[in-house]
């Protein structure tokens, strides 16, 4: 399957400082405003966050795919291991790019694929068209994806069309025409949020495994945490455009540092709890910021429990944070533990696990 | 309750007025159809010469500006030696006034045809969609042609035919928003409260297709006037010497080696009515659909 | 598939029925026929025995099964005008107007559809602006007056076609475009939003995620779904062209159904207008169930129910 040598471990996407606006009725809208940071090879790297946050509108800049009138990204750098810089890239680079080395599936499977189109010409025309190879030999390949993928009886099924296919078969279907092309790295954008809770462990399992058969990275983005906790090694959080809490999901889930984090563990609902049955649901109070009137200081001051005065002024930078498990835990939070070292929103090196 | 409603009515229309006024074009439309309108209420304060009055030596003149013409008749004369701007202008009475009372008669047929099909349902939509089909099914020239030809053209006449060839589509959106809105229970609820039926239909009912129903009588106008146009250029519309915009194409066309002015200037005036209609309508439609948030709003991704 | 044509079949039989019926009642609108046709000053044995010739003194339902029966053969009565078979002056012009209509209908959807698509491949560049524009003008301009303004710039001035008659392609090239120009525009219009629609989708997204050139997107993935609205516009154009054809038939002299409509009209010739009306309306169901067919092949989510 691998042809090229996909060294674990080694930096695969290094983003830098990116910012991605558009222009809104009320002003400009930061949707991503600075936002750093590393994946590896072999790794899955979870992004988590509320609607509006800015995690897709972070993976379509990646692969370029910002509907241009309302949107720009205007700074920053996305650095692809092979490929530099895929910001100052020619648009002829990155369709090149696009479905070949990186790749992406969308959340709604039921409208993400062509209606009018058979189920195995749409796998196969990417394959044709970036490989280079035969009709007969892309659908050959079409029926193999499908496959792997798990479907039954893939030569009959290739012949089909997406309506007369389940949620979960479409999503298969998706991810079949997602790695048909072996990229490097995939980026999956809340694959299992529309569909069953059943068929959603279904298709995560398989990304896993895929994961491994074809040595692809993947950036998987959810406001799910459970998602997090059984796919993911590290883990972005990530409030009204920036980052504010990067570390490995077990740190996390022991540790959440910032606020918002653990509001969002808090508000999980569980069978037990302190204060017995008649306990309410935790939820964060206040609403997200809109995105064209952000504060002047930390993005979450107006809903924080422990906000001080400085928070309302100044935005507290993404700063690494020793937790002493030997990863690298950063935080964007005045109150944070004593950084040993203050990176401008660095991204370092994870532990191994 | 009222007084939300009020409210809510009140915050709509200044977000629609906002919306109109802002549009070039809305106001260029709108202009152009007040001035024929101001035509055909007035004509007398506005056209210089008598319509009907005939002189054989002064006949196919062209417009002011060009060799041959007679001055003081600014757009040039006839066959018969009239002013053709005031033809036009007195012109402006007919078409407009049939087009606008058959749009009315065809709004009121299909109005309540459509209210009929979609609140009793069943059989009385089935009958009421079956004579729609069966009405479109015939191309509406010909079915104009037919009727006039068999009753004589006269004025009312061809308002009743004008009429009839529009209820189908009025029919059908009307129809469209009862069967929608029956759905989405605002009746069943008004009814559990006790309104009467007739309270329903008029409040909820109407006052949802009521923007649809705007646009769509705009492009019925101006659908209207260009019938209008066509079945009085084949001679069935209202007869000369009343003047009317086809009509007078019409009787220009034999002449067009001489003067092209009788055939091509009433054609301009037409084109430029039904382009001002059709325009009105489209910047009516994306003024009062809540959807269409143009500016730059589209395809923002949510997250 | 097959399920679904016998369908819409049998819908079209009550239609069918009633456009008999109005073509039936055509001739009565207006009174008695015999009054209309004889002379004022005709004898009443004149009177009857024109009745008689053409069945009119039989009670309304017995005159309208035989209508019926009659249709079914083919046999419309005879016309007034020429003492000929109704059905057969229709048959002899049936060839003009069809390629009247034909290269007309050709004409907007060779133009117009992918003046559309080129307009929605550049939303509100300068081609997208010509295209909006040409498309508002030519909804506004009424087909006789454009026939007239052609005849004018390029029969009596530039004296490239004859502003008449049928015979070369010559003469075909002025009444067809008269008669397209408007659906040439609508097209573009339908198209152009239609693409514009489309081109918001979820699946175009996808196919842009996949590397694909945009140019790709928009002829391969856009304008394969585009067909199925723009097709439901030509099925409206039948109708359309129906009555256009009368209209152009008449500015440029062209000898086809729609002429003779005209004429049958002014001479009181029942006959042959009754034959028209309820041709025409057949043809019409007959292009709409084309249609709906071809509904049925176009998107898969009708026929592979």
């Amino acid at each position: 399957m691998v042809t090229e040598n996909r060294q674990e471990n080694s930096e695969l996407l290094k983003i830098r400082g990116l910012k991605t606006y558009f222009a809104a009725s009320g002003g400009i809208a930061r949707a991503v405003d600075d936002v750093s940071l590393t994946l590896r090879m072999g790794e899955t790297l979870g992004v988590v966050g509320e609607s509006g946050c800015g995690k897709s509108i972070t993976a379509l800049s990646i692969m370029r795919l910002i509907p241009q009138p309302p949107g720009r990204i205007v700074g920053g750098e996305i650095h692809l291991t092979g490929r530099g810089d895929l910001l100052s890239l020619p648009e002829s680079d990155m369709r090149d790019i696009r479905g070949n080395e990186i790749s992406m599936i969308f959340q709604e499977p039921m409208t993400s694929l062509n209606p009018v189109f058979q189920v195995g010409k749409q796998i196969a025309g990417p394959i044709m068209h970036h490989k280079k190879v035969s009709r007969k030999e892309a659908w050959e390949r079409s029926v193999e994806m499908l496959a792997k993928v798990g479907i039954p009886s893939p030569e009959k099924r290739v012949k089909e069309y997406p309506h007369q296919m389940s949620g979960g078969m479409r999503q298969r279907v998706m991810i079949a025409m997602a790695l048909s092309c072996n990229p490097k790295l995939m980026l999956a954008d809340e694959p299992t949020t529309a569909l069953d809770v059943t068929i959603q462990a279904q298709i995560l399992a398989l990304m896993n495994r895929l994961k491994e058969e074809f040595a692809t990275s993947i950036l998987l983005i959810t406001h799910d945490l459970g998602v997090i906790a059984k796919m993911a090694r590290n883990v972005c959080v990530m409030y009204a455009g920036s980052i504010v809490e990067s570390t490995d999901v077990r740190s996390l889930f022991a540790n959440p540092l910032h606020p918002y984090t653990r509001g969002l563990l808090g508000s999980i609902p569980r069978m037990s709890r302190a204060g017995g049955k008649k306990a309410r649901l935790s939820t964060i109070k206040g609403i997200v910021p809109n995105l064209t009137h952000l504060p002047e200081g930390c993005r979450f001051s107006n809903r924080c429990m422990e906000v001080l005065d400085l928070c309302r002024k100044q935005q507290p930078p993404l700063a690494t944070v020793s937790t002493g498990t030997g990863g690298d835990h950063l935080v964007r939070c005045w109150l944070a533990p004593a950084p040993s070292k203050e990176l401008c929103d660095g991204g370092t090196s994870h532990s191994e696990k | 309750m009222q007084k939300m409603r009020n409210e809510n009515f009140k915050k709509r229309l200044r977000a629609f007025s906002q919306k109109i006024l802002s549009s070039k074009l809305a106001i260029l439309s709108a202009l152009l159809i007040f001035i024929a309108l101001v035509c055909a209420l007035f004509p007398g304060w506005l056209a210089p010469k008598d319509p009907y009055e005939q002189d054989l030596s002064r006949r196919l003149k062209p417009p002011v500006g060009f060799e041959g013409s007679a001055p003081g008749y600014y757009l040039g004369t006839d066959q018969l030696g009239r002013d053709i701007l005031s033809r036009i202008i007195l012109g402006a009475r007919i078409s407009l006034l049939i087009s606008g009372v058959a749009v009315a008669v065809a709004a009121s047929l299909g109005v309540a045809a459509g209210l009929l099909a979609g609140y009793y349902g069943r059989k009385t939509d089935l009958l009421i969609m079956r004579l729609i089909d069966i009405q479109l099914a015939f191309p509406v020239i010909l079915m104009a042609l037919a009727i006039v030809a068999a009753v004589g053209p006269s004025l009312f006449n061809l308002i009743v035919v004008m009429g009839i060839s529009g209820w189908p589509r009025f029919a059908r959106i009307v129809r469209a928003s009862v069967l929608s809105v029956k759905e989405e229970g605002y009746v069943d609820a008004a009814h559990s409260i006790g309104a009467s039926t007739y309270r329903v239909m008029i409040h909820h009912i109407l006052l949802n297709c009521l923007s649809p129903l705007i646009v769509f009588a705009t492009f019925e106008l101006a659908r209207m006037i260009l019938l209008e146009a066509t079945l009085s250029f084949l001679g069935l519309g209202v007869q000369p010497p009343t003047p009317t915009w086809g009509g007078m194409i019409n009787e220009g066309k034999q002449y067009i080696y001489m003067s092209w002015a009788v055939s091509v200037i009433p054609g301009v005036v037409i084109a430029l009515i039904i382009l001002s209609f059709n325009m009105l309508g489209d910047e009516l439609r994306d003024a009062l659909d809540p959807h269409t948030e143009r500016q730059v709003m589209r395809g923002f991704p949510t997250t | 598939m097959f399920q679904y044509i016998v369908r819409r079949l049998l819908l079209s039989i009550p239609v069918l029925i009633g456009i008999s019926l109005f073509s039936f009642f055509l001739v009565y609108l207006s009174g008695d026929p015999t009054d209309v046709i004889m002379p004022i000053d005709a004898t009443e044995e004149a009177r009857q025995a024109f009745r008689h010739k053409h069945g009119l003194d039989k009670p309304l339902w017995v005159q309208y099964y035989r209508f019926c029966a009659n249709i079914v053969r083919g046999d419309f009565g005879t016309s007034l005008r020429f003492d000929q078979p109704a059905g057969h002056l229709v048959a002899e012009r049936l060839a003009a107007t069809a390629q009247l209509a034909l290269s007309s209908l050709a004409l907007a959807v060779l133009l117009g559809v992918p003046a559309g698509v080129i307009a929605a491949y550049r939303p509100r560049g300068a081609l997208d602006g010509i295209v909006r524009s040409f498309s508002l003008i030519g909804q506004a301009v009424p087909n006789f007056y454009l026939g007239l303004l052609l005849i004018i710039v390029f029969s009596q001035g530039l004296r490239l076609f004859p502003s008449g008659g049928i015979g070369s392609w010559k003469n075909l090239v002025l009444p067809a475009f008269s008669l397209g120009a408007y659906m040439m525009a609508l097209l573009a219009r339908v198209t152009r939003s239609t693409m514009l629609d489309i081109l918001r989708h979820d699946y175009i997204r996808t196919a842009r995620a996949m590397g694909l050139h945009e140019l790709s997107v928009v002829i391969i993935h856009a304008v394969r779904n585009a067909l199925i609205p723009v097709v439901t516009v030509i099925a409206l154009m039948a109708g359309f062209l129906m009555g256009g054809v009368v209209v152009i038939e008449t500015v440029f002299s062209w000898p086809g159904i729609g002429r003779l409509a005209v004429q049958s009209i002014y001479a009181r010739d029942f006959p042959v207008v009754q034959a028209i009306v309820f041709l025409s309306a057949t043809v019409f169901v007959l292009i709409n169930l084309i249609v709906d067919i071809l509904y049925g092949v176009l998107d898969p989510r009708i026929s592979y129910k």
